[in-house]
């Protein structure tokens, strides 16, 4: 019987290569092993017999994993990627493809500064349409890098042709609120067009979708991160040429800065997707450490507010201010959910979380309300309607996703929906954006 | 006997949760059961039945609970929910569709009577 053990046990490391099984999984297959094992021998099987049949009809290795990573693929964001039949073989690295893309990205960026002649001239078309110098390149990066169709092409290009000539057809009067609201929303509209290539040339899969979260969290931490370094570094480059020649520093700061935050979106997609398959992701790090801290902050300004009512001055920025506090906290809500083991039961975390959601819910209703009161005294404005229609947009979300949460805490619910209705409402944001960018102007007359 | 294995994927889900419907039970009982029904012509691979075991998990239909039966060894053991009842209702209404429709065109007057086939 001691040679079964010992293989049993060979056969449980070579299992636990696979990169999706986790120790759970793992015992239930050997458990699985042991009674087929058992069910032979009593058949009249030697045990070595026994357990190559067993091991035989437990299936290949490799296509278990597959279909192990199918199910549970968002385990591969911390381990290799495996090759299998369906997925093609990606080299390893692509650094080459990377720098290509980035530098295409960088050189772009800078030819458009000189045409504009930034920072010398005022050149509006150059700020309107800097999104367009470089997100195309990242939109290539991913199509290249998942190998898309011609036809995936097609549609990753379409939105930015179709965009650049909504954006820049438009008759904006000079210094129009509407120029900069398209101006703000455009690079958020571009980010959600390059979700199609990262996701390989479709919009469907739930899991994919939640992948590309995950990717704009790590992305914007690690552009944080090299703008840091970058900012560091052309802080140190001025100081050090100042005695060469005045202003030497300066004109290398115009031509490095504008290329060099091009190039660096591309670099950072391509940091998280090496290390994708290393490291653990920050986000959900540092949603953790945040989480209690803001429903803390939350929880007490709800009570203040309901206490001593909005009274004062009615100031215009209040509605972004929640805007942006929504935004914040719809953001707290999906990163926990990209690290959280779907079969992970209730526990103080998700609690702590819902605190923070309904006490911004709470914040947010009270500021509506006194808001929806006075929108007589002050009317319609582009940036009012684009605040509000925000505000309820992200309502909206946080309600349902306060809701199923409060229903899975009491047991009534998987965690399944929650998961999903975020994964579902993302291309309400996308319609959001659409809007803002090419109804809003019109309808307010480019005003 | 072969079986198109896109027949069998389908049929997966639905047998697997009427299984559970009959009674709660841990994966190689549930394998053996399937085989018992088939009459043996049904040979999951038995690494298979896992990640879709997960899957119905994931989506609510059935619940988990890590055991220790008096006379065996520490198991996973899988209960089907409501959600899960339902589901396995919606299966059953769509194949009864389907075999309606291939009994019909089998049996039917200008139909093909297959030798050996189901009478």
């Amino acid at each position: 019987m001691d040679a079964v053990e010992s293989q049993i046990a060979e056969w449980r490391t070579y299992v636990a290569k696979a990169p999706a099984v986790d120790g759970r999984d793992l015992d239930e297959l050997e458990v699985h092993l042991r009674d087929q094992i058992a069910e032979l021998i009593a058949a009249g099987l030697a045990a070595d017999e026994a357990f190559l049949i067993a091991v035989k009809r437990m299936g290949d290795v490799d296509t278990l994993s597959r279909e192990f990573a199918r199910e549970h693929s968002d385990r591969l964001w911390k381990q290799l990627v495996l090759t299998g039949e369906d997925e093609p073989e990606r080299a390893s690295n692509g650094w080459l493809q990377a720098l290509f893309f980035a530098v295409a990205a960088a050189v772009t960026m800078q030819v458009a500064r000189l045409v504009a002649g930034f920072p010398e001239e005022e050149a509006q078309w150059f700020f309107r349409n800097f999104s367009f110098f470089v997100l195309p390149f990242l939109a290539g990066y991913f199509g290249h890098r998942r190998q898309i169709t011609t036809r995936g092409w097609v549609l990753t290009l379409a939105p930015f042709a179709l965009l650049a000539l909504a954006v820049n057809l438009y008759p904006y009067g000079s210094g129009s609120a509407t120029e900069i609201l398209v101006m703000a929303h455009l690079p958020i509209l571009l980010w959600f067009a390059i979700a199609y290539p990262y996701m390989g040339g479709t919009f469907d899969s739930h899991e994919r979708r939640m992948d590309f979260v995950r990717f704009s969290g790590e992305w914007g931490i690690y552009y944080v991160l090299i703008a840091l370094g970058g900012g560091v570094l052309m802080g140190l480059t001025a100081l050090i040429l100042e005695p060469i020649q005045p202003d030497l520093g300066e004109r290398v700061i115009e031509w490095v800065i504008p290329s060099g935050a091009a190039g660096a979106v591309i670099v950072a997609a391509w940091l998280v997707e090496s290390k994708q398959h290393v490291v653990e992701n920050m986000a959900p790090v540092l949603t953790m450490l945040f989480t209690p801290l803001f429903a803390v902050m939350l929880t007490v300004a709800a009570v203040t507010y309901a206490f001593s009512g909005i009274t004062g001055e009615f100031d215009r920025g209040l509605l972004s201010v929640f805007d942006a506090l929504m935004v914040v906290v719809l953001g707290l809500v999906l990163y926990a959910l990209s690290a959280r083991e779907p079969s992970q039961p209730a526990g103080l975390m998700d609690r702590v979380q819902l605190l923070a959601v309904a006490s911004a819910l709470v914040l947010d209703l009270m500021v509506l309300g006194s808001m929806v009161a006075r929108i007589g005294e002050f009317g319609f404005t582009p940036n009012r309607v684009a605040a509000l229609g925000l505000n309820v947009v992200l309502l909206v979300n946080l309600t349902v996703t306060a809701w199923r949460s409060f229903r899975f805490l009491r047991g009534r619910i998987a965690f399944h929906p929650v998961e999903r209705w975020q994964t579902s409402y993302l291309p309400i944001f996308a319609l959001w954006a659409v809007t803002v960018v090419v109804v809003l102007p019109p309808l307010f007359a480019f005003e | 006997m072969h079986i198109d294995k896109d027949l069998v994927a389908a049929s997966a889900t639905p047998l697997v949760l009427a299984i559970l419907a009959e009674d709660e039970s841990y994966g190689y009982a549930i394998l053996k059961r399937v085989r018992e029904l088939s009459g043996g012509e049904l040979e999951w691979t038995d690494g298979m039945l896992y990640p879709l075991l997960h899957r119905l998990r994931r989506l609510g239909y059935v619940t988990t609970d890590w055991r220790t039966p008096p006379e065996g060894r520490r198991r996973r053991y899988y209960a089907i929910t409501d959600d899960g009842k339902a589901a396995l209702k919606e299966h059953q209404r769509q194949w009864m569709t389907v075999t309606r429709a291939l009994a019909d065109v089998w049996k039917g007057p200008r139909g093909l009577l297959m030798a050996g086939g189901v009478a």
